[in-house]
């Protein structure tokens, strides 16, 4: 290790665990990393920060032999090293958790930790299940972690799931361990949970590099934090020495939209929705709730309280047992969500890859899917001409930020891809709009549209729905707030009197 | 738009782990039930039913499908499908008839060879499939073609007799049980079924083959993810898949004593059909051997008993696709509540 690196890092070269310097990452038309540098050390807990395509994935795919480096060098303990597969970083003790989480839904907790690396006895043909039992067990003990090796994956919650990566990770007696967004799916008491064990780990020497978009975390979880910019090396500084703002300003080289004002509604506005004593048995009970013209009603709770059932149930997707559900004042009966688009209602799902627009299709395609009827003629036959303006328009009007409107859709942004879901129920002239963890997987700047936006919808009359766990996010958009817990309507509070410890006193309030 | 309860309802949903058994062996005891139900039925309907000679005439008319749904369980855990199997089976016969009797090669040599046939067209499958990325259904469809016409071309569209060896009919139809217990003489091609479904069973439960095999079906990214080598994987799976099938071949062959080239086509559906009757699931990460076994036994116990009760062939077929539907919504329902 040079000297100059060295006193840049500030440390003694014992602590530096991982030193990648002057890493070039080249792409068929893209520059994807330029001069990147990064370090980490042993114990420690180091963010790394950026909007979505800041080059933080590509920087770690390098370490972790993912991708291979143009030009630079890696230093693992002060020596240079090659990582030129997967399999090579697991030798050198480096794991990765990635944010979709990579597990065998129908193999056991055990088969999935040690998948690939499986005890085998008999000419290396047959599997040792004694001997796998022993390991998990012996792990579980060192991790001081409490799961059942034999239940299958899938009926785990999506919390001790991540677990069951992080002991995964853990086996391969990793010395840096990366985090690519852990807590996305987390309820704030399982993000507790997560943070004793990285904590546990922190104090064990293990280097942690914590990739996530939630500002609040970084506070409280990482000592120091790197912030990239479109592929390149921005800052590294502690983190107790930085204000979110400035972290943010780093990020984004921008200024962000802060959306303390907003336009109130007025009391009088009519009630274009109501629900009256939805059950579905084993998810829902007694659901009251009105939502009125231009109004955003949050809703807050834990993961598995029953937010999602809700909208799933207001939008037709899922049977109800009981319960009335009146949109602007007509009973109407929702059993398939053909009925709640009929009745003019839009569900954005939180996961739009999968159910939210046809990634593989182009965004005029995708804004017109839904209501394909209204541009065609009596016999089925399809007004191209027709779809192109509407899309248009719906461009326009969202700013989505694509070159044309023939583009594929997966090659958007989270943040645009999103907008094209909402510019599909707009077209559909849906004005209730359901939203679904409308900003996860989306970068900060992107975030504040996605804001802006859902302001301006309301604004214009729309009345929306927005789940979300993040309590910032909730506390900033809502007009009011729902707090669910086991299904049940626990709490509902003014945007006034609304705090985060009250919202979280609710969403804890079981029965 | 397909929604699909996302991981955050299972908190409140999946509180219902009353199930003694796992879904997956819930699965076994409903086929078994079903199979000793229509046993039952059968028996009462018609007295010609239960009487050793038809039992051991269904086991025997089992063999052959049986020997070739196990093979098929294989790639339909890992989430594919080998639609070649019917016409591959064939063209291992139409093999082993050219190494016997066109080349007067010995038996055992001509038995092997024609299970390599098998295994070799499993092998490129699971080339096609792995390496060059076509789609399981496609590439064993091509697959498919390639044997059927393959046996047509070298066999010269006429059935190839083995006639110079009477040994090899012994294969399938003698009795080694016979030998052992005078009257007991359940035919070797049983035999053969019970001994290749044990192997076959072991093979998915005990072996780093079979751990794979769920994996793969279950999550091929994240076992890639796990630094396994899903592409040899994939390909080993094939190839066991296309042992089956050869050794399918060899039964079929020896049963009529003649390889028909002409044969085969549809045997891959049945095996499928049975495969499915037996809990497998088609998206792949579930199933188990014993399954194979009494789905297939349940087809041929329908057939044979519907044939009993006189019922025209043509209605069979109807029946045994009714059947096919009910296990499939059966499956879709318990997994539906789980």
């Amino acid at each position: 290790m040079s000297l100059v690196t060295a006193g840049w890092s500030g440390v003694g070269m014992d602590d530096v665990l991982i030193q990648m310097e002057d890493i070039d990452k080249q792409f068929p038309g893209v520059q994807a990393l330029k001069d990147c540098r990064f370090e980490l050390r042993r114990g420690e807990v180091h963010a790394l920060v950026g909007e979505n395509g800041a080059g933080k994935s590509t920087l770690m795919k390098v370490l972790t032999g993912v991708y291979q480096k143009d030009t630079g060098r890696i230093l693992y303990d002060g020596i240079e090293v090659e990582v030129p597969n997967a399999k090579a970083a697991q030798k050198l003790g480096i794991s990765i958790i990635h944010q979709e989480l990579n597990l065998a839904p129908d193999l056991t907790v055990a088969q999935n930790i040690f998948i690939g690396r499986e005890p085998r006895r008999g000419l290396r043909l047959f599997l040792d299940e004694q001997e796998l039992k022993r390991k998990v067990e012996r792990l579980f003990e060192r991790l001081n972690m409490d799961l059942d090796p034999n239940e299958s994956v899938a009926n785990l919650t999506v919390a001790k799931q991540q677990m069951v990566e992080i002991a995964k990770a853990l086996s391969y007696d990793a010395k840096v361990l990366i985090m690519d967004e852990p807590t996305a799916a987390l309820s704030d008491s399982e993000i507790d949970d997560l943070f004793i064990i990285i904590n546990q780990l922190r104090s064990s020497g293990v280097g942690i590099v914590y990739i996530s978009h939630r500002m609040d975390e970084l506070k409280r979880i990482t000592n120091r934090i790197t912030v990239m910019r479109d592929g390149r090396y921005i800052d590294t500084v502690p983190t107790a020495d930085v204000t979110n703002e400035q972290i943010i300003a780093m990020m984004v080289g921008r200024e962000i939209y802060d959306s303390t004002k907003q336009n109130r509604i007025e009391g009088t506005s009519e009630t274009v929705l109501e629900v009256k004593g939805l059950s579905r048995k084993g998810a829902l009970r007694d659901i009251n709730f009105k939502l009125r013209k231009g109004e955003i009603i949050g809703f807050a709770g834990l993961i598995g309280a029953g937010r999602t059932e809700v909208a799933r149930a207001i939008f037709g997707a899922d049977p109800i047992d009981a319960g009335e559900i009146t949109v602007r004042g007509r009973k109407v009966v929702l059993r398939q969500p053909f009925d709640a688009v009929q009745a003019g209602i839009g569900y954005l799902s939180e996961d739009r890859k999968r159910y939210g627009c046809i990634v593989e299709m182009d965004v005029k395609t995708n804004v017109a899917v839904a209501s394909l009827r209204q541009y065609a003629n009596p016999f089925g036959w399809v007004n191209r001409a027709r779809i192109a303006k509407a899309a248009d328009q719906i461009v326009d009007m969202l700013k989505v930020k694509t070159p044309h409107i023939d583009q594929e859709v997966k090659f958007l942004s989270g943040g645009n891809q999103q907008k094209v879901v909402i510019g599909k129920w707009l077209t559909r002239d849906c004005d209730i709009l359901i939203f679904d963890e409308p900003t996860r997987g989306i970068d900060v700047g992107a975030k504040s549209e996605i804001y802006k936006l859902l302001n301006d919808l309301a604004a214009k009359g729309k009345s929306i729905i927005m789940i979300s766990s993040e309590l910032p996010e909730i506390l900033r958009m809502s007009h009011r707030i729902i707090v669910m817990c086991e299904g049940r309507i626990t709490g509902e509070l003014d945007r006034e009197e609304a705090t985060q410890e009250k919202i979280m006193r609710y969403a804890t309030l079981r029965a | 738009m397909k929604m699909q309860p996302k991981a955050e309802m299972a908190g409140v949903g999946s509180k219902q782990t009353g199930l003694i058994l796992k879904p997956g062996a819930l699965q076994q005891v409903l086929a078994f039930a079903s199979l000793i139900v229509l046993i039952l039925v059968f028996t009462f309907a018609s007295s010609n039913f239960f009487q050793f000679s038809n039992i051991v005439g269904i086991l025997l008319s089992t063999a052959v499908t049986g020997v070739l749904a196990l093979g098929s369980t294989y790639v339909i855990i890992t989430g594919g499908i080998d639609l070649s199997v019917g016409t591959v089976m064939t063209l291992s016969a139409v093999m082993t008839g050219v190494f016997i009797t066109y080349w007067g090669l010995p038996v055992p040599i001509g038995i092997v060879g024609g299970i390599l046939t098998g295994a070799i067209c499993g092998l490129l499958s699971g080339v096609m499939v792995a390496k060059l990325k076509i789609p399981p259904f496609i590439a064993t469809l091509a697959m498919m073609m390639i044997a059927k016409g393959l046996a047509l071309v070298i066999s010269g569209t006429k059935p190839i007799y083995f006639n110079d060896d009477p040994v090899f009919s012994e294969v399938s139809q003698g009795s080694l049980f016979d030998k052992i217990i005078p009257g007991f003489a359940i035919p070797n091609a049983v035999v053969i079924f019970f001994i290749a479904a044990i192997i076959g069973s072991v093979i998915l439960s005990k072996t780093i083959v079979g751990r794979y095999n769920f994996a793969l079906g279950s999550n091929e990214e994240a076992t890639r993810l796990s630094g396994v080598n899903v592409n040899y994987w994939k390909i080993v799976i094939y190839t066991i898949t296309g042992i089956f099938t050869g050794l399918a071949g060899i039964l079929i062959a020896s049963r009529l004593n003649s390889a028909q080239p002409a044969l085969g086509s549809g045997y891959e559906l049945e095996a499928i059909a049975a495969v499915v009757i037996g809990g497998t699931s088609l998206s792949g990460g579930k199933g188990t051997i014993v399954g194979t076994v009494i789905g297939a036994l349940i087809m041929s116990v329908l057939t044979n008993g519907l044939r009993i009760l006189s019922v025209p062939q043509e209605w069979q077929t109807v029946v045994v696709g009714i059947v096919i539907l009910l296990a499939v919504y059966a499956d879709i329902l318990r997994r539906r509540k789980a």
